[in-house]
């Protein structure tokens, strides 16, 4: 296919710098082969030193001062003081543990949701490509939009969900009030977002396992249920890890929803809902201490860094036993 | 290869140059050149930008059609938020990057120290225009707080905050209360009396109304009736042991324990809603709460008010200031709006119409006589004027509004989550040093 050569961009190029068989067509003219790769990367690689890792220093300067958005000349050295202070600080406690009980009641259900669905989904269905793209649709609701229409959802008077709970004879519930009540009520506005868009992450996956292996494990009449757990699973597994990781990434930086649930920085009246990303901008943009807040930055961004790393290990270990068994 | 060496240089230079200008942004203090802009308009046309918060009554006034037609070639345009705590982060976000400004912004009082003390030089010293010659216009307490020690004035009086109880007349009268408002002043003399009154309303109220809105509203008021509150004259931090602070806090707590309260958060669209609905019979109201009750209850609301003197004495609660940004873009035509916007016949077309109460004490006489037909024709002019006279003249601090927002809602923790109210109060005073930092 001569005439695809050019246009392929998927196809991994050959390294320049590997000795080409005397043979072959020079590529390029005029150039040294060993410099364009990276003219191509430096636009990306300055932009992202430009405002990925310039500000990521600068926050780590600031978090070592007293800094305040209203009287900004006033840097006062303050050390490690601003993350020591975080050990007694009950609100940044508050904050830890909602983003890991919302993450857990975010992430869950929502892969597990996801994972359903794309199941379903992976059977030949009549009119397939529209319930994958009513899957995506919630996906690409803004979370503000979403964010009102389930603070309505789940108002205490006149909420549709209470009056359905009161239907079957449950008692209101205070939805922004409540610790449990509220996180689920913010959870649900995660989920209700994302589950869609790991679904089609996971039928993606999905679709990359050999329908081999499937008719095999037909001919062997296993059940659907049994394929789903011997075939789909294992075959999906980097998917798995893959959208664990993200879900986790997001989870830690939950912010969106749980701000626009109540429209307020403290994350409901005794912050029972306070994520880490809403606590730092309430100590940055509600309170102006901007070099607590980019403490709390530093803090999340090595949360993350851990998480994600514990993800991999556990997905590196489970992987070595598959392959020693 | 020189393109694509040198592109990637200034794009690094650009980024940089773009990030240090947002980051380190306040370090600049506002640069911009009032001649430019003076010069500019003499000829062309103007746009100001004025961005407020609450209800100020210009545009319902008609003050800005008026202030268009008096100067061709100028146009006004308002933006407005509702919610003061959202106002102020985000134009303090907007002074520290130093853009989004608009040629005037609205300041409440309770952060007019935290502006004359830490950000003297983000907004236009007005006396370069000559606003020295208007002091003798306001009551020297409303001057004062808007000038710098070393003599800057930073903003104009809009409003004064004098405190009055407006109420519903047709709820009163459905619960069997008297409705007539000098025997309900005499009734609610102290706040015991106004919480007595209360308990015989709940026993008698119309369905799925309560006797106040928020225990908050009920607090807001109480504090304003006190000279010192939360800091004392010397700028020390005062809040945990102030008599004027527990009082307040106590009257609030019980009204919350005995179920008076509708449980409303101030400024939330519930509340808006409830205005209408009829959820609550009074309201504690500063002058300018009247026209937010026009405005929410609309014209359905008309007679349906009424307003009665404050129970405890005469207190004061807000008012404002208007100010211009030292980057705002035309600094000359501001000063000459807001000098017109805060002249006293402006400030008594705003009475008038929607209730704030003048800062100019020549407007003050103007409008003695004033009653509001919408508010049963209460005597408004009256009962606000002495209100306004008798208020204590407030020793503002640095954080007075952060203080007051964090114990507010540890009161809506009392009231909407039954919080017991010692752990509420602590709860307030960990928020309270949170917040302070």
């Amino acid at each position: 296919m001569p005439s695809a050569e050019p246009l392929a961009p998927l196809a991994p190029p050959a390294p320049p710098t590997a000795p080409a068989p005397p043979a072959a067509p020079p590529r390029r003219r005029g150039r040294p082969a060993g410099l364009s790769p990276y003219a191509f990367l430096a636009p990306f690689f300055t932009l992202f030193a430009a405002f990925g890792i310039f500000p990521l220093l600068y926050t780590a300067y600031v978090s070592l001062y007293r800094a305040e958005l209203q009287t900004p000349g006033e840097l006062e050295w303050r050390g490690l003081g601003n993350y020591t202070a975080l050990f007694t600080d009950p609100f940044f406690w508050t904050a830890l543990r909602n983003t890991f009980t919302m993450g857990v009641l975010s992430t869950v259900p929502q892969l597990l949701m996801a994972l359903g669905l794309a199941h379903l989904l992976n059977y030949r269905l009549r009119a397939r490509t529209f319930f994958r793209t009513a899957l995506l649709l919630p996906y690409a609701t803004s979370v503000a939009a979403a964010s009102l229409i389930f603070a309505q959802l789940f108002g205490h008077d006149f909420g549709l969900v209470n009056r359905l709970l009161d239907l079957v004879g449950i008692h209101p519930v205070d939805w922004q009030n409540g610790t449990a009540a509220s996180q689920i009520a913010v959870s649900s506005i995660v989920v209700w977002r994302w589950t869609g868009y790991n679904a089609l992450i996971y039928l993606a996956g999905m679709q990359t396992i050999p329908s081999e292996l499937y008719e095999a494990a037909e001919v062997d009449g296993a059940s659907r249920l049994r394929q789903f757990l011997h075939v789909t699973l294992p075959g999906l597994r980097p998917t798995i890890v893959f959208t664990s990781t993200v879900s986790t990434i997001g989870a830690t930086q939950l912010f969106g929803e749980p701000l626009l649930f109540e429209g307020s920085m403290s994350g409901g009246i005794s912050h029972q809902y306070q994520t880490l990303g809403l606590y730092m901008y309430e100590q940055g943009w509600g309170f102006f201490h901007l070099g607590r807040a980019a403490a709390i930055a530093w803090v999340m961004f090595l949360l993350i860094v851990v998480l994600v790393g514990v993800n991999a290990l556990a997905a590196r270990r489970r992987s070595r036993k598959e392959a020693g068994r | 290869m020189s393109i694509p060496r040198t592109t990637p240089r200034a794009v690094v230079r650009i980024g940089a140059v773009a990030l240090t200008g947002v980051l380190l942004a306040a370090c600049g203090s506002g640069s911009g050149s009032d001649g430019a802009s003076s010069g500019d308009a003499a000829g062309g046309d103007v746009t100001l930008t004025v961005d407020l918060f609450g209800s100020f009554g210009y545009q319902e006034a008609g003050l800005y059609a008026e202030y268009e037609q008096l100067h061709p070639g100028v146009k006004i345009k308002q933006t407005d938020t509702e919610d003061e705590q959202d106002y102020w982060k985000s134009l303090q976000t907007r002074l520290a990057g130093g853009g989004g400004l608009a040629d005037v912004q609205a300041i409440e009082v309770g952060r007019i120290a935290s502006v004359t003390q830490q950000q003297g030089g983000k907004f236009v010293d007005l006396n370069q225009y000559g606003a020295g010659t208007l002091k003798a216009e306001f009551a020297p307490a409303k001057w004062s707080a808007a000038a710098t020690k070393d003599g800057k004035v930073l903003g104009l009086g809009t409003d004064v905050g004098p405190e009055a109880m407006c109420y519903r007349r047709d709820l009163f009268q459905a619960a069997g209360l008297p409705t007539d408002r000098t025997e309900l002043a005499a009734r609610w003399a102290t706040w015991d009396g106004y919480l007595e009154l209360g308990r015989q309303y709940k026993e008698k109220a119309p369905a799925g109304s309560s006797w106040i809105d928020s225990v908050g509203s009920l607090n807001a008021i109480m504090v304003g009736q006190q000279k010192e509150r939360y800091y004392d004259a010397s700028g020390a931090l005062i809040y945990e042991n102030s008599p004027a602070v527990k009082a307040a806090w106590d009257a609030s707590v019980k009204a919350a324990g005995e179920g008076l309260s509708a449980k409303l958060d101030q400024w939330s669209p519930p509340w808006n809603q409830a205005f209408a609905s009829g959820s609550f019979a009074t309201l504690p109201c500063p002058a300018w709460m009247l026209g937010y009750i026009k405005g929410q209850a609309g014209d359905a609301g008309q007679g349906k008010w009424d307003v009665a003197k404050l129970p405890g004495g005469a207190g004061n609660w807000g008012g404002s200031y208007l100010a211009v940004p030292s980057v705002a873009k035309h600094k000359k035509e501001a000063y000459e709006l807001i000098k017109w916007l805060t002249a006293p016949e402006q400030q008594t077309k705003v009475f008038r119409k929607q209730g704030n109460f003048p800062s100019a004490t020549r407007s003050i006489g103007q409008i003695a006589d004033a009653k509001d037909p919408y508010f049963s024709g209460a005597p408004i002019g009256q009962i606000f004027g002495d209100a306004a006279e008798q208020a204590p003249v407030q020793v503002l601090g640095l954080h007075d509004k952060d203080i007051a927002d964090q114990i507010n809602n540890a009161l809506s923790e009392v009231e909407r989550k039954g919080t017991a109210p010692e752990t509420a109060w602590s709860n307030a005073k960990k928020a309270v040093k949170n917040a302070l930092g």
